[in-house]
């Protein structure tokens, strides 16, 4: 269960989704093929235990009298809150824009199409610190733009809306690439179909594309929402202050050292690992409603 | 009720070129050819799905050409079923009614009766059968009460058990008046449940025509190889005479406007047996020089003077003739079947 929540942060799911499916797809294993499926399973479990024996170390090794202590901490609670809900945010301005720039690109063919595509996935090559620096270069009081959100009351810099700033940058991919894969798995078909029995354009959106592509379109926000979660790099550019999770973490680090740290690593990690697993089986669950391929 | 009216379309790997055409009320058209030629194109193109670059959409003496799709009254349905899987069958029958402004359940009754589908209603699409599956989506077209159903091969996908069940339903929502447009590439198809039909090539319209008319006198060579035409020779002709480039003379039925021409026989045309009768005309000493088996008939290749003729026969008169490869025979055609045309690539 672990291993299978955590590898969609790392891998993305692709390897280990086929080993899964060869593994588990029922049917008589027999001679040559169950030989290399034993094969391959042992090759993958390299990474799955790469990622899992540092994390289970962390835990082994983590002294809990003190993380016990930290759960009582309102600093600690702060910044773990703040993670959550800006990233939630982030995933939230992400969704509203993303979606329509998803169901684009699922649908139009168009030259130029991988240019942009690759410029979507840009944020995941960038080092996060150089897309703290840009991020904080553009909306930077000293640009029109970050003097507007100034002279609106709304700091980009060291404030709420410079952390979602940040996590959007960083999240952007995730969902975007996750939505749009959704949505091609959802046939124009479908959508022809009813709009020949009457519907408008958006009641098909709506009733239609949506609903199939659901499933996609939850583990992009997922993704998206995780990637916001755990991001250090670019928001400590923009905003060291108010603290979030990650932050803390680092900040604690460097003042204290490993041991009191850790307790605030732990926690983060027990918050957020549940969440993010909560979630995945919720919507591993409504799979039975079926998207299209 | 459907005219369409010099369309074009680019989709850069398909394309229409100025394609004109009008269908009956109550007609069962048939759109053929080659895959790849545009023939699903067409139909979403009527549906409205797709951009036009230039021409008209009329339909129903209603001009639909800048209309969208959910306010044309068509109903399109796909060779592959095209079912909502998260809806049941029933939902999905019933999906474009809630659209309807006076829907009209009793003919939705009617068509889940008149389709078998009563026992179907609560099911997931995914657990239908094809034929199933098709009827589901033929029912959820009907519902609307289109003017007119777009089918796109609705049965090549089906087992051949289903298929017959299929045409014949088809067959019965034509006959209670119900105006039909089907892509298809089964001739067998076009020949029992068309009533005209279209040769479509490489986006271009090649022939409009009756079923039989198509079949038996194509326009040009890429119709009549498309219908299944196998002979197809160039040839002089002059007078009643038709002379092959290899020297051979053929008797026709009748005077023709001369010069080059092509003459096509259809393989069903062509007969053999030891009892031709000399004086009939086309009879000629032949050679078998292969059988082919081509599904429930046999192709057989003769070879006679300097030309190739090839020939469909059912394995009983392979029998009966006692042909085999090799085998000395007389076979010939009737001056009748000899199809004189000129190798043109418009209409």
């Amino acid at each position: 269960m672990f291993g299978k929540e955590e590898r969609s942060v790392v891998i993305r799911g692709r390897l280990l989704f086929f080993m899964e499916a060869a593994f588990f797809s029922g049917g008589i294993p027999l001679g040559r093929k169950f030989r290399e499926r034993w094969f391959m399973l042992l090759m993958g479990s390299f990474l799955v235990i790469y990622i899992i024996w540092p994390l289970a170390g962390m835990f082994y090794r983590a002294d809990w009298s003190l993380v016990a202590s930290t759960t009582r901490d309102n600093v600690v609670i702060g910044a773990l809150w703040r993670s959550i809900w800006t990233a939630a945010a982030a995933t939230g301005v992400i969704a509203i824009f993303g979606t329509p720039l998803a169901y684009f690109l699922a649908r139009q063919d168009f030259r130029g199409k991988s240019v942009l595509e690759a410029i979507i996935d840009v944020p995941i090559m960038v080092p996060h610190t150089v897309a703290g620096i840009a991020v904080l270069m553009a909306f930077s009081p000293r640009t029109p733009l970050g003097a507007l959100l100034v002279s609106a009351g709304l700091s980009p810099v060291n404030s709420h809306l410079g952390i979602i700033l940040a996590c959007m940058f960083v999240s952007i991919p995730f969902y975007v690439d996750s939505a749009r894969d959704a949505f091609y798995g959802v046939s124009p078909r479908l959508e022809n179909v009813s709009r020949t029995l009457g519907a408008t354009f958006p009641h098909v959106f709506f009733r239609i594309t949506l609903p199939l592509a659901k499933k996609g379109l939850m583990s992009g926000l997922i993704m998206s929402w995780a990637r916001g979660v755990s991001e250090f790099g670019a928001i400590v550019i923009i905003a060291y202050h108010p603290m979030v999770a990650p932050t803390l973490i680092y900040d604690r680090f460097a003042t204290f050292g490993l041991k009191y740290s850790t307790p605030v690593a732990v926690q983060l990690i027990l918050v957020c690992l549940g969440m993010f697993i909560l979630l995945r089986v919720l919507v591993a669950g409504k799979r039975t409603e079926g998207a299209g391929n | 009720m459907i005219r369409l009216a010099e369309l074009s379309i680019d989709l850069g790997e398909f394309r229409l070129d100025r394609f004109s055409l009008s269908v009956n009320e109550g007609e069962f058209f048939m759109i053929v050819g080659p895959s790849g030629a545009g023939k699903t194109v067409l139909l979403e193109a009527i549906a409205g799905l797709h951009m036009l670059s230039s021409g008209r959409i009329v339909i129903a003496k209603r001009d639909v050409t800048s209309l969208p799709p959910e306010k044309r009254n068509v109903a399109l349905v796909y060779q592959d079923y095209a079912l909502f899987p998260h809806l049941t069958v029933e939902e999905n029958i019933r999906w474009g009614l809630r659209f309807s402004r006076h829907p009209d359940q009793g003919h939705v009754e009617g068509l889940i009766r008149l389709l078998r589908l009563e026992q179907l209603l609560r099911r997931s699409p995914e657990t239908l059968s094809g034929g199933e599956q098709q009827r589901v989506a033929l029912a959820r077209a009907l519902a609307v009460r289109p003017s007119v159903i777009l089918l796109d091969e609705p049965v090549s996908a089906l087992d051949p058990r289903f298929r017959e069940d299929l045409q014949d339903y088809l067959s019965k929502i034509n006959q209670e008046g119900m105006t039909i447009m089907m892509v298809t590439h089964d001739f067998n198809e076009v020949l029992s449940l068309g009533h005209r039909v279209a040769v479509i090539v490489e986006g271009s319209l090649q022939q409009v025509g009756d079923v039989k008319t198509v079949f038996s006198e194509p326009k040009n060579r890429q119709v009549a190889e498309f219908v299944g035409m196998k002979n197809i020779f160039n040839s002089i002709v002059t007078g009643d005479r038709a002379c092959l480039e290899e020297g051979t003379a053929l008797a026709l039925n009748g005077q023709r406007v001369g010069g080059e021409c092509l003459i096509g026989i259809r393989p069903e045309d062509v007969m053999v047996g030891r009892d031709l009768p000399e004086g009939a005309g086309n009879v000629f000493n032949g050679k078998v020089m292969a059988i082919v088996p081509r599904g429930m008939a046999f192709e057989v290749v003769f070879q006679v003077n300097g030309f190739r003729l090839a020939g469909r026969m059912l394995s009983s008169a392979l029998v009966r003739e006692d042909l085999h490869p090799g085998e000395e025979c007389r076979v010939g055609f009737h001056s009748g079947s000899i199809h004189v045309f000129k190798d043109t690539n418009t209409i």
